[in-house]
């Protein structure tokens, strides 16, 4: 295509010259030896600043090899692809790092006395202690944001599919379920605020945070069970109907079951998202140091909250027990997140090309 | 038709309108068609029909032509339990806009400083003097520096795993990132606090030294622990990568294979077919994920609230330590705050709103242009 390329290799093939396939391992090799060469000599103290050279080197290297052998176009073709790995080791870089502090960090606090106790009448300074009323009053809070949450979401979802038909009202719905996706959880949290604890004079309770990560949790919900149900195929709906099974019955018996893995999936995703949910929980809650199973009266705690109760404290001791409870959080997310994934690939149809 | 449809309940089944709901338009035609077999379906037929379906069948057994219309109380109880659902999901909604805007507006009433051009929050003194000229700047400069940084990234982290990398490892990767983007927001603010914060001096350092010039990266208080807008921006980016990614990645893999292909067939390189086929078909997606990090970098609290040392000051001079964002000015705050006191944070809290509400409607509006003139979903 390019023809100063075709007539300097004309003779040969029909296809242009290229770099033999080891010459990326060999950039690396020389970038990396002259990134050293040029630390050591001018004396730079930061790894990061000898990484940072040796990519730049790598691409420079591989654009210039490229140039001169392969032309114009398969060297731009080489340089964004070594960008785009540039870019993904740079991201990979602080999330990876993240991952393996926190579980560095957290790995040493965790043990049964961690998991099984509260904070009673431990001072910030001292160490022991545990999080086991943060723990219990979170999964309550979650337990309860579903309870409302869940049913709601998944009806509304009913309605903007099954019996919206694309009315003035589904249209609303769909409008402010977007709306509410985009609400920040300390707005969510402020509402909550004035209207149950402000204005209905209610006490703070880990109820009070779960309404507020009901709010949350809701256009989430709506959402993901909106696209499962629209994935049952219409044929479904159809049969059934035409065998003269009530439209209930046609949505509660083929239309929910068949997409029920994709619901739970999106349930799960929701609860993750929520589960650490601080803002509105800082200041509905009220926290505690004491174990309180009961959701309904008095002040419970909750594990975002004490990670930055904990955090805020500012002692050795209690940033320990804030990266212990920090990892117990990250653990939690992720096992509701592989249980998702578990019962998305286990529901999916086998037949799906 | 020479019997009526009702003597024969078992051979034409019963014609329950809201089967109608669930099909498209053009079902109900056909559907209407199959009942009536030797009429054909006209207009005024299926106007009427539709109207009947959107009565939800109140008419017990009328015996028309068009067969007997059962009404199962089970159909009614769910039909409404749904609508229901969301209709209470608007109310919830609109409750939210008003009583944020009520208490607002009693706040405003008492605030002794512009609401919109005082810098400070006083709001534990008795004449309150706030303003959210300050708390805007610091919550759009972090939200911007989170932008900036992240997105390309995303970008280029979304082209790897769909396109770049080798397939078992992009499927892998792709598990990562969704797993990443599900890391809570305050694991992220201990991260940043006790770890990004000490190791941000240096760059700052760096920055300071080689882009003073720039203005914004010139430090007043050169050597100070960095907890500035720019460490936040830093680590909000951090964390809005994994959720632009994973939204991004999903686009790039709608993208039409016989696009690509059609690209590939005319000789494009591997980074031609992803500027002429992926990236314009990808467009709208890219923007629209951008914005959905966009809000939630506006509307982080507790990442915020852990990296910075607030102060309410008009600065552009982003490295230094101070500046504050309202999401963290509320949570900081709130514990001190009683009475009217809090009703400015509310105020707060609905600048927030609005400022994140424009966000999401700009998402949406791109979107929704989009779909217009795409042919795509060929």
């Amino acid at each position: 295509m390019s023809t100063i390329s075709t007539t300097t290799t004309l003779s040969t093939s029909l296809t242009g010259r290229r770099l033999p396939r080891w010459t990326p391992a060999a950039t690396v090799v020389g970038a990396a030896l002259l990134a050293v060469l040029l630390g050591t000599v001018f004396s730079i103290h930061s790894k990061l600043q000898w990484c940072l050279l040796g990519a730049i080197f790598f691409v420079l290297g591989q654009y210039l090899l490229a140039f001169s052998v392969e032309g114009r176009r398969q060297a731009k073709n080489g340089l964004i692809t070594s960008l785009v790995w540039v870019a993904f080791l740079l991201a990979l870089l602080p999330l990876v790092g993240l991952l393996y502090y926190t579980i560095s960090q957290g790995i040493g606090v965790i043990n049964v006395t961690f998991l099984t106790h509260s904070m009673n009448d431990i001072s910030p300074n001292q160490t022991g202690g545990g999080l086991y009323h943060a723990l219990i009053a979170t999964l309550e809070q979650v337990g309860l944001a579903v309870a409302m949450a869940g049913p709601v979401g998944i009806l509304t979802a009913v309605y903007l599919v099954e019996y919206g038909n694309g009315g003035l009202l589904a249209k609303w719905v769909t409008f402010f379920v977007d709306v509410m996706s985009g609400i920040p959880s300390i707005v969510a949290g402020l509402f909550i605020l004035t209207f149950w604890i402000m204005i209905l004079d209610m006490p703070y309770t880990g109820f009070a945070g779960s309404l507020a990560l009901a709010i949350l949790m809701m256009p989430i919900v709506v959402r993901s069970t909106e696209e499962m149900l629209k994935l049952v195929p219409n044929e479904l709906r159809e049969a059934s109907l035409a065998l003269g099974v009530p439209k209930w019955k046609t949505i509660v018996r083929i239309v929910l079951p068949t997409s029920i893995g994709g619901i739970t999936t999106g349930l799960m995703l929701a609860v993750a998202r929520i589960i650490g949910e601080t803002a509105p929980i800082l200041m509905l809650v009220f926290g505690t140091d004491l174990i309180n199973n009961n959701p309904f009266s008095g002040p419970q705690s909750s594990l975002p909250l004490y990670v930055y109760q904990q955090y805020n404290a500012g002692t050795d001791a209690s940033q320990a027990r804030a990266w212990g409870a920090a990892l117990v959080l990250i653990v939690l997310v992720m096992l509701l997140n592989l249980v998702a994934r578990g019962i998305a690939r286990w529901k999916a149809p086998k037949h799906r090309a | 038709m020479d019997l009526p449809d009702t003597d024969l309940p078992d051979e034409a089944p019963p014609r329950d309108n809201r089967a109608h709901d669930s099909g498209a338009q053009d079902g109900r035609a056909q559907d209407s068609a199959a009942t009536e077999a030797p009429q054909s379906p006209t207009t005024t037929d299926l106007l009427a029909d539709s109207h009947q379906a959107n009565r939800g069948g109140t008419a017990t057994s009328e015996p028309t032509k068009r067969g007997k219309r059962v009404v199962r109380p089970g159909d009614l109880i769910f039909a409404g339990a749904s609508r229901g659902s969301g209709i209470l999901l608007l109310v919830v909604m609109a409750a939210i806009a008003t009583f944020l805007t009520i208490r607002s507006v009693n706040a405003i009433s008492v605030d002794h400083g512009n609401f919109f051009t005082t810098s400070g929050f006083d709001i534990e003194d008795t004449p309150m003097v706030f303003g959210m000229s300050a708390l805007v700047l610091g919550t759009v400069v972090s939200a911007v520096v989170a932008m900036v940084l992240a997105v390309p990234v995303s970008i280029g982290v979304a082209l790897f795993i769909s396109h770049l990398a080798p397939r078992r490892m992009a499927q892998a990767l792709g598990y990562v990132v969704d797993l990443l983007a599900a890391v809570p927001s305050i694991v992220y603010g201990l991260w940043g606090a006790l770890f990004l914060v000490p190791h941000m001096l240096g760059v700052n350092a760096w920055l300071n030294q080689y882009f003073a010039w720039t203005y914004v990266f010139k430090q007043d208080y050169a050597g100070d622990q960095p907890r500035s807008l720019f460490t936040v921006g830093v680590l909000l980016a951090i964390m809005i990568l994994p959720i632009v990614t994973a939204v991004t990645r999903e686009i790039f893999l709608q993208v039409p294979r016989a696009h690509e292909e059609a690209a590939l067939a005319l000789g494009a390189t591997r980074w031609e077919v992803i500027r002429t086929a992926v990236l314009p078909f990808a467009r709208s997606g890219i923007i629209s994920a951008s914005m959905l990090g966009l809000g939630r970098a506006l509307g982080e609290t507790m990442a915020v609230a852990t990296v910075l040392s607030p102060s309410l000051v008009l600065s552009l001079h982003i490295t230094d330590p101070g500046g504050s964002t309202i999401a963290q000015n509320i949570a900081t705050q709130f514990g001190d705050a009683l009475g009217s006191g809090r009703d400015a944070l509310i105020a707060s809290g609905l600048v927030l709103f609005i400022i994140t509400l424009l966000v999401n409607g700009g998402a949406r509006l791109i979107i929704a242009r989009r779909k217009d003139y795409s042919g795509a979903n060929a």
